[in-house]
């Protein structure tokens, strides 16, 4: 049961990117590569790391899209905003997403539900990767820290122009 | 432990590989700087993906370390792109990244 | 006396020096003062000094400064009066005196009339340090001031491109010839560690043996020097061409100054030439077959200015054959009286030029014996004086020379024929200049007679073309005479009589129209061939411009694109090359860059995979 779960999952995942990489739309984009990350969250589920499945969940598909979300808004891309969103709630948008997180939903429930994994023989528990990231690997969470610092020094350097730019306009 | 079939690790690596092939050609084919860093995004979950498959495979933690710092150094270059973007709106009016050559040579 | 004697060439010197300062702002009449004043307060002085001269004959020097001291080898700046060095300046300062004086009403009209009298004034200065000078280098920057001088003036009109070409072609022959003499001089100081002409003689005369190798290289080398700057063969061709220069500036070039400077050398130097019997006769033949030469190519010109030219290369070889048989005395004598009647005989041809609006060509002229006398008398004489006929002071210096030439030893009578030939050629063309000029049909008309100031510097020079042959110079203590008296008899009578039947001749095939046009033989293919070759100069200067100039413009022509350079070049065209063709693939194109990133990846992966395997 569980292969085929990973299979469909990926089937999934891949399928969703590729569409993501072809749309003309921007919000449509955006919208089948969060269906991938979902994918590629139960995968991280069924391949035993439940932990990292909760981040790709939490951090990436919410977090880091949201981000994206902000970005094509402000720029309002496409035009007329009103229609676009019109073209947002039409049916044949949110369709075949719809279905896609459907099903990764159902698949999530079942792997939930399986009491054994047969793709991982012991699970790397998240006690370990806590123990590992704050032992060995101190150094590299330090430098990560210092990075999204810089991260959030940068952008708020690179985007400040443009808000104060755009509210002076609005007045 | 009953044999059931199972998933060989390369089955998950091929997906990764997948997933960073699409995010490649379409970070080549794409114009338009959003896809572009959509694209990215793609390429570091192939990326992600083997490395927890790869943990998965070894019982190591080592693994789902990388994917946590692979993590925040998506959501940096997220943030920073995003930044650049919309400087790029700003300073040349377009989004397309052909139109954002002034560094030639 | 001592004071005297610095005043000669430091009157003029500042002179020139005031004039090129200040000489723009000056009126007129303060420049004249100045140009012409000074050359006559000189003059003035030379007379003074020449009348103590005559009291008591005593060589003198004054030491003004110390120039040069390096180690043992010392220069001073010295001037030395003798009887050599006192001729030179009565002749220098009087006919340099005549021709300012006469420079001042033909260039009156000129623009730049300031800048020609401190050029001239310069030249003169030159000139007397050239022959009062103590020593040899002071002598040398006298001869290069002459030839800087002469460049600036054969180039005064220097916005036609061919008088600049003219002075420049007299500067680079003269400095062929000074290089040479440069060399001789480091020579001497080599062998003498001095420059002190009287040291360098007397050194000479102790050290080395009569007809050695090293006196001959010296002389000869000194010599180079003298024929650059006296016009002799090979390097004679620039001296016709320093036409291109005001007729005055001609006048001092060819009689005072700058052509008479090589005289002056090898008649100073007479001491170290002794020594170098060789080179003597080396100079005596140069002399010679110069005379003849110039003398036929004077015979084919029709340019009134080129006949004198040629005709003082013509003279100036007499005086280096006389200078070559030893006979000093005469070769100095011929240099003052050619001074006198070559300086009559520009200046004449220069109120002839003036008065008919700058009319030079000959075949032009004719008539003009009742229009401009005061122009035919002064030729008349001048050229009686050049053709050397009896009772001018050509005669006297011309037939002194030719009797020594006669009984100088082995050589004397192949010398004496040729310098024979060329004094009845020379007789032949100063008065085919006379008949064609100023007999015959008038076929230009004279606009304005010569005024006051050209007319006195005639009436002088045709005096002392007549009586400057009588004047016995003094030269016991600086040259040695001969013991013999000329030779007399049929000889002697002959030598006279050579210049009055080129005089009949001339008179036959100029002077009588029908003659002329029964001249058959001048019309023939061979005449004119002959004519047209005489013409240039017996083709000397197309020689040169085929062997030596146009094979160094052709060179220069290919080294203006710089060949050596294309190999460097080469190097920097790679260079550039490569960077374009990097700076293309640095097009600012980000997904191009992303393309050649997964190029070199997916090239460097299949390495790493086929290492593994």
């Amino acid at each position: 049961m569980i292969p085929v779960l990973f299979y469909v999952a990926a089937a999934i995942a891949v399928g969703a990117a590729i569409l993501a990489m072809t749309r003309s739309n921007a919000a449509h984009a955006l919208i089948f590569l969060i269906v991938s990350l979902l994918g590629i969250a139960v995968l991280f589920f069924l391949l035993g790391a439940p932990f990292a499945a909760a981040l790709q969940v939490v951090v990436y598909a919410g977090a880091i899209m949201v981000l994206f979300v902000f970005v094509i808004m402000m720029l309002n891309l496409g035009g007329n905003s009103q229609e676009k969103e019109h073209d947002l709630l039409s049916f044949e948008y949110w369709l075949v997403p719809g279905v896609m997180a459907g099903i990764l939903l159902g698949e999530l429930v079942i792997a939930i539900n399986q009491t054994t994994n047969p793709l991982v023989s012991d699970p790397v528990l998240p006690k370990a990767v806590a123990l590992s990231l704050f032992g060995p690997y101190m150094l590299g969470v330090e430098l990560a820290s210092m990075l999204l610092l810089a991260g959030l020094v940068g952008a708020y350097h690179l985007g400040r122009d443009f808000l104060v730019r755009n509210r002076e306009r609005s007045s | 432990m009953m044999p059931e079939a199972t998933v060989p690790m390369e089955h998950a690596l091929i997906v990764a590989a997948l997933l960073f092939g699409i995010g490649l050609f379409g970070l080549m084919l794409r114009r338009n700087i959003i896809f572009m860093l959509m694209a990215l995004e793609v390429m570091l979950n192939g990326a992600a993906l083997a490395f927890i498959a790869a943990a998965a495979h070894w019982g190591n933690p080592d693994g789902q370390v990388m994917f946590l710092f692979i993590l925040s150094i998506a959501a940096a270059e997220v943030s920073v792109g995003l930044g650049l973007v919309l400087q790029m709106r700003r300073q040349i009016r377009s989004l397309d990244m052909n139109d954002a050559s002034q560094l030639r040579g | 006396m001592q004071l005297l004697l610095t005043l000669v060439p430091g009157l003029p010197l500042l002179s020139a020096t005031l004039l090129l300062l200040v000489g723009r702002h000056l009126p007129k009449a303060m420049v004249t003062a100045c140009g012409v004043g000074s050359i006559g307060l000189a003059g003035i002085a030379v007379a003074l000094l020449l009348n103590q001269w005559l009291i008591s004959p005593e060589p003198f020097s004054v030491t003004l400064w110390q120039w040069l001291s390096v180690g043992s080898f010392r220069v001073d700046i010295a001037l030395h009066l003798d009887q050599l060095s006192i001729i030179w300046l009565c002749t220098i300062t009087g006919i340099g005196f005549l021709i300012h004086l006469y420079s001042s009403e033909y260039m009156a009209e000129d623009s730049d009339y300031s800048r020609y009298f401190a050029y001239l004034n310069l030249f003169v200065a030159s000139m007397l340090v050239l022959v009062l000078a103590d020593n040899l280098l002071l002598l040398f920057l006298g001869w290069e001031g002459v030839g800087l001088c002469s460049y600036l003036l054969i180039g005064f009109w220097y916005q036609d491109a061919a008088n600049g070409a003219a002075a420049r072609k007299a500067f680079l022959w003269t400095r062929a010839g000074d290089a040479a003499m440069a060399v001789g001089l480091f020579l001497l100081v080599a062998e003498f560690s001095s420059l002190d002409i009287h040291e360098v003689v007397a050194g000479a005369q102790l050290a080395w043996v009569e007809g050695s190798f090293l006196p001959n290289v010296a002389c000869a080398l000194i010599f180079a020097g003298a024929v650059g700057k006296s016009a002799q063969l090979p390097l004679q061709t620039w001296l016709p061409d320093a036409m291109a220069g005001p007729t005055p500036v001609s006048a001092l070039i060819h009689a005072a100054t700058m052509v008479t400077a090589g005289i002056y050398l090898l008649a100073r130097l007479n001491g170290l030439y002794i020594l170098a019997p060789a080179v003597l006769s080396v100079v005596a033949m140069i002399g010679m077959i110069t005379a003849v030469v110039a003398a036929f190519a004077a015979l084919a010109q029709h340019d009134i200015k080129r006949i004198l030219a040629y005709s003082t290369i013509s003279q100036l070889g007499y005086m280096f054959l006389a200078l070559g048989v030893q006979a000093w005395d005469a070769g100095i004598l011929h240099m003052m009286t050619h001074a006198f009647f070559k300086a009559l005989l520009f200046l004449a041809a220069g109120a002839v030029i003036e008065c008919l609006h700058h009319e030079q060509d000959i075949r032009r002229m004719g008539g003009l014996r009742s229009r401009l006398p005061v122009p035919f008398w002064s030729f008349l004489i001048g050229s009686a004086a050049l053709a050397a006929l009896p009772f001018t002071a050509g005669f006297a210096s011309k037939d002194l020379i030719l009797l020594r030439v006669w009984s100088s030893g082995p050589e004397g009578a192949l010398l004496w024929s040729g310098a024979a030939v060329g004094a009845f050629i020379t007789a032949l063309y100063s008065f085919k200049l006379i008949f064609v000029v100023f007999f015959g049909d008038i076929n230009t008309e004279p606009t304005r007679q010569p005024g006051w100031r050209m007319a006195i510097p005639l009436g002088v020079l045709a005096f002392f073309s007549i009586v400057g042959g009588f004047i016995s110079l003094p030269l016991d203590s600086v040259v040695p005479l001969a013991n013999e008296e000329p030779p007399h008899g049929l000889i002697a009578m002959v030598t006279a009589g050579i210049p009055i039947v080129g005089v009949l001749v001339a008179y036959l095939l100029f002077g009588r129209q029908w003659i002329r046009d029964l001249a058959g033989p001048m019309h023939s293919t061979v005449g004119t061939w002959l004519a047209a070759f005489w013409h240039g100069g017996w083709g000397m200067d197309t020689l040169y411009r085929r062997t030596l100039v146009q094979p160094y413009t052709a060179l220069a022509r290919g080294l203006r694109n710089e060949p050596i350079d294309v190999l460097v070049n080469l190097i920097a065209w790679i260079t550039t090359q490569f960077h374009l063709g990097l700076a293309a693939t640095q097009n600012g194109q980000l997904r191009r860059y992303i393309a050649i990133m997964v190029v070199g990846l997916i090239l460097m992966l299949s390495l790493v995979d086929g290492g593994a395997s």
